[in-house]
C-alpha cells in the first residue's frame, strides 16, 4: 500500500512510502511557513516517486504534541486529502516518531548511547519542550529495529527543560531532538553518533525533527502489527491562552 | 486548462469565527453549511483567535460534508476550489488554505484565494443573478467596516480590463461598528456578541434620548475624512454616560431597563446614522446608482431601516442579501471563486501564503 507521511510538528516533512519503504521525501525547516510549503512538498513527493495522488492508500500524519499554528496545517491538510481521495488518515505521536527517527539515524552498531534509553523532546515554545521519555526493551537486539522494541514510558507532557533534567536526574538518560538541542546545558546527550565504518571522522547527527519518512514506516508498521495509532487531532498539550476580561470574571 | 462552462465552484472561508463550506455553479447557491465558534468565545466577551483556529479545524470535515449532501454533490464533482487568503486572523485562516490546498492537490482542481471582503460583495451574485456594474458596498461586523467602490462590467471573461475591480473609498479608524456594539454591550451589562442584545434593548428606547457623538462628520474631519469612520469616541460617550447615571444611583444598583434602552437605542442611531450618511453620500458623489450592504452588522434593524430610507429618498436602490448570506460564510467564497474564474483570473498557486491584511484591492491571491 501507498502511504503518504505528513508531520508539521516542528519541521514541514512529507514522505511517500511503499510499505515500510521511503520511495520519495522532503523536509524543510521554516517554522513560520508550514502552510505555504505543505501542499507544494506534497505535490513533488509524489512527482518525484512518480505516483499518482490516486493510488494513494492512507495518509499518516504526526498529531505532535506541537506549538498550535503549524502543527493544525498537518492535520488538515491530512484530513482534507484523506476525504478527498476517499482514504483513511491515521494519526501517530510526533515524538514517537522522533524517537524511531533517532534510532534509524545510526547504524545499528553505534545505536549504543541510547540503548539505556532516552528521552525524545520537541522544542514547545515559551522556553518549555514536549517530551516523552523512551524505554528499550531487551536491550541490544531490540536496537536493531528502530520501528519496535522501544516503549514510550512517561509523556507526552510540557515542562521547562530543568523540570524534565530533574524528572530524568539519576537516570542519566540522554536526551534528542529539537527541544534537546536547544536547552543542551539543561539537556544533555549526543548529537552525534558514530558511523558504521567506526572511523572517528565518520559520524551521524541525530535528526533534530521527525524524519517523515520514518513516521510513515513507524504507522505503516503499527497498521501491520498493532502499536498505538491516534485519531488524526492535533495534540496541544497546552490550553488557548485567553484571559476572562475583568469586567466579565465572576459572572 | 479548460473548464465546464459553468463551474462547480467549493468555497471555504475561515477568517474569523465562522466555518463556512458552500457550493456555487454559476450564480446557483446548491448547498451551504456554517458552524460558529462564537458560544466558546462568549466568556472572553471576544473573539479568542486560538480557539477560533481550534475549532476551525474540528468543524472542517462536518461542515463540508453537510454543504455537499445539501448541494446533492460529492467532491469529485468539484471543479474549483475557493478560499479566503485573507483578511482575517492569521491561524484561522491558515486551515482553510491548508484544507483548500489539499483538496485543490487531491482533486486536481484549481486554487482560488480570494479576499474575504470582496466575497462580502460577491454574494450578491447569488441573491440577483449579477453583480451590478458599478456598485458602492458597505461592509460592517465585528472586524471590518469598509466603504468601497465597487467596478464589475457585465462583460467579464477578458482578463484585466472586463475583471471585477475594488477600490477602498473609506474605513475605520479604530473599531469595526461590530465591535463598538459588543463594546457597548459590555458597558450596559449585556452579553456578547453585543448586536442581537443592544438591538433588543434599543427597541424599548428613544434613539434621540441622548445626544451621541457623529464621529468623523464635522467639516474639517470630513475633508481629510470623507468616508471613513470612527467608532471610539462614540464608545467613550456612552461609557461616560454609564458612568454618570451610575454615580446617580445607589452603590450597587441596577443601571436600570428604561436608561439601558434608551442608551442602546441612541448608540445604534448614531452607529445608523453616520454608516448610513457617508454610504449615501459616496453613492450620490461617485454617481454610482446601487449600494450594497454585506457583513454581520446588517442584522441590525436600525442600521438596514436607516440606510434603505435614506437610499430611497436619494434614488438609489439598496441590495441587502438574506442575513445568513451577510454573516461570514462559504457561499460568498464561492461565489467570488466563480466570478473570478468567469474573469479568467487565477488559479493561485499551491505555495499561496494567507495575507491577514490583504488589501481590498487585490481580488485574488
Amino acid at each position: 500500500m501507498l502511504l503518504l507521511a505528513l508531520d508539521t510538528s516542528s519541521a514541514v516533512g512529507v514522505a511517500l512510502l511503499e510499505g515500510e519503504r521511503v520511495l520519495a521525501q522532503e523536509q524543510h525547516h521554516d517554522p513560520r511557513r508550514h502552510g505555504e510549503l505543505l501542499a507544494p512538498s506534497v505535490r513533488s513527493v509524489l512527482a518525484a516517486a512518480g505516483v499518482d495522488r490516486r493510488d494513494l492508500g492512507a495518509v499518516a500524519v504526526g498529531v505532535g504534541p506541537a506549538p498550535f499554528t503549524g502543527l493544525r496545517v498537518g492535520v488538515v491538510t491530512a484530513l482534507a486529502l484523506g476525504e478527498a481521495l476517499g482514504i483513511p488518515v491515521h494519526g501517530v505521536s510526533s515524538l514517537d516518531a522522533l524517537a524511531a527517527s533517532a534510532l534509524a539515524a545510526a547504524p545499528v552498531s553505534a545505536r549504543g548511547p541510547l540503548a539505556g534509553g532516552f528521552v525524545v523532546a520537541a522544542d514547545a515554545r515559551r522556553r518549555e519542550v514536549h517530551w516523552a521519555r523512551i524505554a528499550i526493551d531487551g536491550g541490544a537486539d531490540a536496537l536493531a529495529d528502530p520501528l519496535s522494541g522501544w516503549r514510550r514510558t512517561a509523556g507526552p507532557a510540557v515542562d521547562t527543560p530543568a523540570d524534565v533534567a530533574a524528572g530524568i536526574a539519576g537516570e542519566g538518560l540522554p536526551a534528542v531532538g529539537r527541544g534537546a538541542a536547544l536547552y543542551r546545558d539543561t539537556l544533555p546527550g549526543p548529537d552525534v553518533l558514530a558511523g558504521a565504518s567506526g572511523d572517528a571522522h565518520d559520524t551521524v547527527e541525530l535528526p533534530l525533527d521527525p524524519d517523515p519518512g520514518v513516521l510513515g514506516a513507524l504507522v505503516a508498521r503499527r497498521l501491520a502489527t498493532g502499536g498505538e495509532l491516534l485519531p488524526p487531532r492535533p495534540m496541544y498539550l497546552r490550553r488557548p491562552d485567553a484571559q476572562v476580561p475583568a469586567a466579565l470574571a465572576g459572572r | 486548462m479548460t473548464l465546464a462552462a459553468d463551474p462547480l465552484v467549493l468555497g471555504i472561508e475561515s477568517s474569523c469565527d465562522e466555518t463556512g463550506v458552500a457550493l456555487v455553479r454559476g450564480a446557483t447557491l446548491l448547498g451551504h453549511a456554517v458552524a460558529s465558534s462564537v458560544d466558546e468565545h462568549v466568556r472572553f466577551g471576544g473573539v479568542v483567535p486560538e480557539i477560533a483556529s481550534r475549532a476551525h479545524l474540528e468543524a472542517f470535515l462536518p461542515t463540508m460534508r453537510r454543504a455537499c449532501e445539501e448541494a446533492g454533490v460529492t467532491l469529485a464533482d468539484v471543479d474549483a476550489v475557493a478560499v479566503t487568503a485573507g483578511p482575517g486572523l492569521a491561524g484561522a485562516l491558515l486551515v482553510g488554505v491548508a484544507a483548500a490546498k489539499a483538496l485543490a492537490l487531491a482533486l486536481d482542481v484549481p486554487l482560488l484565494g480570494v479576499n474575504h471582503l470582496v466575497a462580502h460583495v460577491a454574494v450578491d451574485v447569488l441573491v440577483s443573478g449579477a453583480l451590478p456594474e458599478r456598485s458602492v458596498a458597505l461592509l460592517v461586523s465585528g472586524g471590518h467596516t469598509e466603504l468601497l467602490d465597487v467596478h464589475s462590467p457585465v462583460h467579464q471573461g477578458r482578463q484585466g480590463v472586463g475583471a471585477m475591480r475594488v477600490e477602498l473609498l473609506g474605513q475605520t479608524l479604530d473599531d469595526a461598528a461590530g465591535e463598538a456594539f459588543d463594546k457597548v454591550a459590555r458597558l450596559l451589562g449585556l452579553p456578547y456578541p453585543g448586536g442581537p442584545h443592544v438591538q433588543r434593548a434599543a427597541e424599548r428606547g428613544d434613539p434621540a434620548a441622548f445626544a451621541f457623538p457623529r464621529g468623523l462628520t464635522a467639516a474639517h474631519d470630513l475633508r481629510r475624512h470623507p468616508y471613513d469612520f470612527s467608532f471610539s469616541g462614540l464608545k467613550t460617550a456612552v461609557a461616560r454616560q454609564v458612568d454618570a447615571h451610575r454615580r446617580s444611583l445607589e452603590p450597587g444598583a441596577e443601571l436600570g431597563e428604561a436608561f439601558v434602552a434608551d442608551v442602546a437605542a441612541s448608540f445604534s442611531e448614531a452607529v445608523a446614522d453616520v454608516l448610513s450618511r457617508k454610504t449615501v453620500t459616496a453613492a450620490q458623489e461617485r454617481g454610482v446608482q446601487t449600494v450594497l450592504l454585506g457583513g454581520g452588522v446588517a442584522a441590525n434593524a436600525r442600521v438596514r431601516g436607516l440606510l434603505a430610507e435614506r437610499c430611497e429618498a436619494a434614488g438609489l436602490d439598496l441590495r441587502v442579501p438574506p442575513l445568513r448570506l451577510c454573516t461570514d460564510n462559504g457561499a460568498m467564497v464561492a461565489a467570488l471563486g466563480a466570478l473570478v474564474l468567469a474573469d479568467g483570473l487565477g488559479p493561485s498557486p499551491l505555495e499561496l501564503a494567507t495575507d491577514p491584511g490583504l488589501p481590498v484591492s487585490t481580488i485574488i491571491v
